[in-house]
């Protein structure tokens, strides 16, 4: 069950990939489709597996992408164990 | 694709950002951007009133940072981002003041500038992008272009030794040191974090990929490419010997927090001074509030 989720914006992305690479879950994927500038622009191949902890909002550099948890969810997870996924990104970050 | 997509929550970070100005001019893969949400990130994270926060910035691709933030922030003439820094720190001493600018821009035009202030120990924050090429104008040779890379005024590859930054800044006096690269943000919102709440000179130095001019002269792939080079060769070695840093082309890179030391900053020694000297005559001027 996704824990979060990930805005796009489109137009404002340069299709660098960050977000695609560094996604410690693997949300992402880069899309056929082009937008204005003629980037392929990043969607959600898996969004069920977002955990929504906005690593690639941190690494987008056109501040194109952001994830957040999701608010319905965030009570559920508060009290449910850390996952692993979670455990891992803790120790990446450090 | 090219319908805007109906966002439900706002991004964060625009908040920090002038988003009349965006999109930026940064090439695709250049991590200036990354930086600046590292950057953005602290301010959210430690709490910072922005409105008692100046960003300085110099010329340069870096330079362009202080166009796109939504502070108080100021475009200065190349290579003098430290002095006007400076003299915004000591008019108004409540002001933290960031001077965002390149290696060229800090080390290059301003190198004089920047080990003085080290060396007086001014309380400022400095953030030095480094892409080791002067990448607005062209892709020069600059101080910080490391051995056998092509660039535009070496094409047959540099041979002159270049500048170590964290050793160079540390030997200059700053209190705080540390590097990091455009990949480790998180570790670089921290390290921010940890600037602001010292005071003095602090030097972070985050190298940044170049895809458009140095990489693509030297066949080093598109920035992502780097990204994932940082990744592999990035060893975290915290308090580690600044002498023993220096950068090569594609040996391992040293980061993490170098110098996390305690001197008197140039303020306080000017105040004690004047006071030691003058006694009862001395008047203290009262620091310019900005409402």
């Amino acid at each position: 069950m996704a824990k979060g989720s990930v805005q796009i914006v489109a137009e404002r992305c340069k299709a660098c990939g960050f977000c695609v690479e560094f996604c410690p879950t693997h949300v992402l994927a880069l899309s056929s489709a082009f937008n204005a500038k003629g980037y392929h622009t990043p969607y959600m191949v898996h969004p069920d597996k977002c955990s929504g902890c906005d690593l690639c909002g941190m690494y987008c550099p056109d501040f194109a992408i952001f994830g957040h948890k999701d608010a319905a969810k965030e009570t559920v997870a508060a009290a449910a164990p850390v996952s692993a996924v979670e455990a891992k990104e803790e120790q990446d970050a450090r | 694709m090219s319908e805007l997509t109906e966002l439900t929550v706002q991004n964060p970070v625009e908040e920090f950002l002038r988003m009349d100005r965006i999109p930026h001019i940064w090439c695709p893969g250049c991590g200036i951007g990354t930086s600046v949400n590292s950057f953005a990130h602290a301010l959210i994270d430690a709490k910072i009133d922005t409105r008692n926060v100046a960003i300085v910035s110099g010329i340069g691709c870096t330079g362009r940072v202080a166009g796109y933030v939504k502070q108080d922030s100021f475009h200065t003439t190349h290579g003098r981002a430290i002095p006007f820094a400076t003299g915004l720190k000591l008019a108004n001493p409540k002001l933290n003041v960031v001077v965002y600018s390149g290696d060229g821009d800090l080390f290059a035009i301003g190198g004089n500038h920047l080990i003085h202030a080290a060396r007086r120990n001014v309380d400022l924050k400095v953030i030095c992008i480094n892409n080791l090429i002067y990448a607005m104008t062209g892709g020069q040779t600059g101080p910080t272009t490391p051995n056998d890379v092509i660039t535009s005024t070496n094409p047959y590859g540099t041979f002159d030794a270049s500048f170590n930054l964290p050793y160079l800044v540390e030997a200059a006096g700053a209190v705080y040191v540390a590097r990091w690269t455009a990949f480790h943000v998180r570790q670089l919102a921290r390290s921010i974090q940890e600037m602001f709440a010292k005071k003095g000179f602090s030097f972070i130095e985050v190298l940044s990929p170049c895809p458009t001019l140095y990489q693509r002269r030297n066949k080093m792939g598109d920035g992502l490419d780097t990204m994932k080079f940082y990744k592999e060769v990035s060893k975290i070695r915290n308090g580690a010997a600044t002498k023993d840093v220096a950068l090569t082309k594609s040996g391992e890179i040293t980061v993490g927090k170098f110098v996390d030391r305690e001197r008197s900053d140039y303020r306080d020694l000017l105040h004690d001074r004047l006071l030691d000297s003058l006694g009862d005559d001395y008047v203290e001027t009262e620091a310019c509030t900005c409402q």
